[in-house]
């Protein structure tokens, strides 16, 4: 009994504080992108401009939701919830420190590329059920984006599990205990950084919703608390992203033990965040064409590569 | 790929640097002196009005922003009846202050001017004259010009010799 009583705790806490942590990316990512651009940021609001998140909430949740004549009004409303259920469920698999994890999967690995490719369908049904044309572009490239990204993506991952034995995301780290992956799994890393950004669509690839050719891509016909599930959404997947990073090449919660090993995680999953806003505040956006190049001619030749070498070593040394 | 690597790394450098925003309600921005803002109509050593309503800023302004009638005193000085600049169309070019031969029309570092009412933009002659001489001290157009009005006698102004008399031959 008491045990089902931590679970549900684990539960409500991973919940909340992933929302949560998305909601403060807003404002800690206008706060970074006016760092890095010497700007001051939202300032206005509280101390240092803290409460504009909840003023930000407040606004959106007091704007009209409004549902075009147009659209297809059943796929409409579904779309957004998509991409927040398929996030959630992938931080089910996410180990935050010893013990702290939602489902222990043996799979674990595999549910994340399973939910991360759902999250192409809000991109499609959003953009498709818009009845827009703007949106569907959007939509028609997100799609094309996150299933190309989404192949070498699984494939930079395979070297980890190579090295590790095992797609139980705790066993992964507990394999990091001599040495984080990122060393052996340099190129790994990379490539999974690269197809985490595109999986994302943040900037530098952003061009499902890209606003100079797209307005806002698949989301333009959305407003109020659809567009902030969307706006929500992709934080989330950020954070997703970045404590993914964290448990596979960085060693999740390890790390000396001045610090609890949950502060150690959110410290690094921080640092991939802030990175991952400077990005957005760094790279202009490709071409369309020069997207798909660089995925398929570059970086998934590269990863196969990745797992071949991997593999072979791994051979060899057992 | 290293190029934006190097970006990267140039731009968080910015992280560092000083702020290129100021906190303007609090932290007023440096404006030069010849800023070119609100319009004030500005007054002659001897405290009058130095406008002589000749009509050349109004004719100048290229959103025709200013309106005013001439009218005269009882020495014959020209004075405006009415002066008035909307300031709603304003775009503070600086062609008045540039056309007026008195120096009367100036345009002054503030910019400080938010209405909440449009009509409130419109500036009377009350509004816009000020007590001083703005940015040309001392000067004073009736001291130069041959005209009496009853700021000094023909003849008597600065670098202005007497009236030759035109009906006598002699020199």
């Amino acid at each position: 009994m008491n045990e089902i009583w931590v679970h549900i705790l684990i539960i409500v806490c991973v919940l909340l504080g992933t929302v949560t942590i998305a909601a403060g990316l807003i404002y800690v990512e206008r706060k970074m992108l006016a760092v890095w651009q010497q700007r001051l940021g939202p300032n206005r609001v509280g101390p240092f401009g803290i409460l504009q998140v909840v003023a930000d909430m407040i606004k959106i949740f007091f704007k009209e939701d409004w549902i075009p004549s147009f659209v297809d009004k059943k796929v409409f409303i579904i779309a957004p919830t998509i991409i927040m259920l398929s996030i959630l469920m992938s931080f089910s698999i996410v180990p935050f420190a010893p013990g702290w994890v939602v489902a222990d999967m043996n799979v674990g690995l595999l549910f994340f590329l399973a939910m991360s490719s759902l999250g192409a369908y809000t991109i499609i049904l959003a953009g498709w059920a818009s009845n827009n044309k703007y949106s569907l572009l959007g939509g028609v490239r997100g799609a094309a984006q996150m299933i190309s990204y989404e192949v070498f993506m699984g494939l930079s991952l395979m070297g980890v599990v190579l090295q590790a034995g095992s797609f139980n995301l705790t066993e992964i780290v507990n394999a990091q205990k001599g040495m984080w992956f990122v060393i052996p799994q340099f190129v790994g890393f990379v490539i999974f950084l690269i197809a985490g950004v595109a999986e994302t669509h943040r900037l530098p690839f952003d061009l499902p919703e890209a606003e100079s050719e797209l307005v806002a891509g698949y989301h333009s016909e959305y407003s109020g608390m659809k567009f902030g599930m969307f706006f929500v959404g992709e934080y989330l997947g950020i954070t997703l992203v970045s404590s993914l990073i964290t448990v596979l090449f960085f060693g999740g919660w390890l790390g000396p033990s001045f610090l609890p090993p949950i502060i150690w995680f959110l410290v690094k999953m921080f640092a991939f965040i802030l990175f991952f806003i400077l990005l957005r505040a760094t790279l202009p956006r490709p071409r369309y064409d020069q997207l798909m190049s660089y995925g398929w001619k570059l970086l998934l030749p590269l990863a196969l590569l990745n797992v071949l070498v991997t593999g072979a070593i791994v051979l060899s040394t057992n | 790929m290293l190029s934006s690597v190097r970006s990267l790394w140039l731009v968080f450098l910015k992280m560092f640097r000083k702020r290129v925003t100021i906190k303007y309600p609090e932290e007023k921005p440096y404006l030069a002196p010849r800023w070119r803002g609100r319009i004030v109509l500005t007054r002659d050593p001897d405290h009058n009005e130095r406008c002589v309503a000749c009509n050349l800023c109004a004719a100048v302004c290229p959103t025709d922003c200013i309106s005013l009638q001439a009218t005269e005193d009882e020495n014959d000085r020209r004075y405006p009846e009415f002066f008035r600049i909307n300031f709603s169309r304003c775009i503070f070019c600086g062609l008045c202050e540039d056309a007026c031969p008195t120096y009367a029309i100036q345009l002054i570092p503030d910019f400080e001017m938010g209405e909440y009412n449009r009509q409130s933009l419109v500036y009377e002659k009350e509004d816009l004259l000020i007590d001083g001489m703005g940015k040309y001290h001392g000067y004073s157009f009736y001291e130069q010009a041959g005209v009496a009005v009853g700021v000094k006698p023909k003849g008597g102004g600065e670098n202005e010799s007497e009236p030759v008399d035109v009906r006598t031959l002699i020199p």
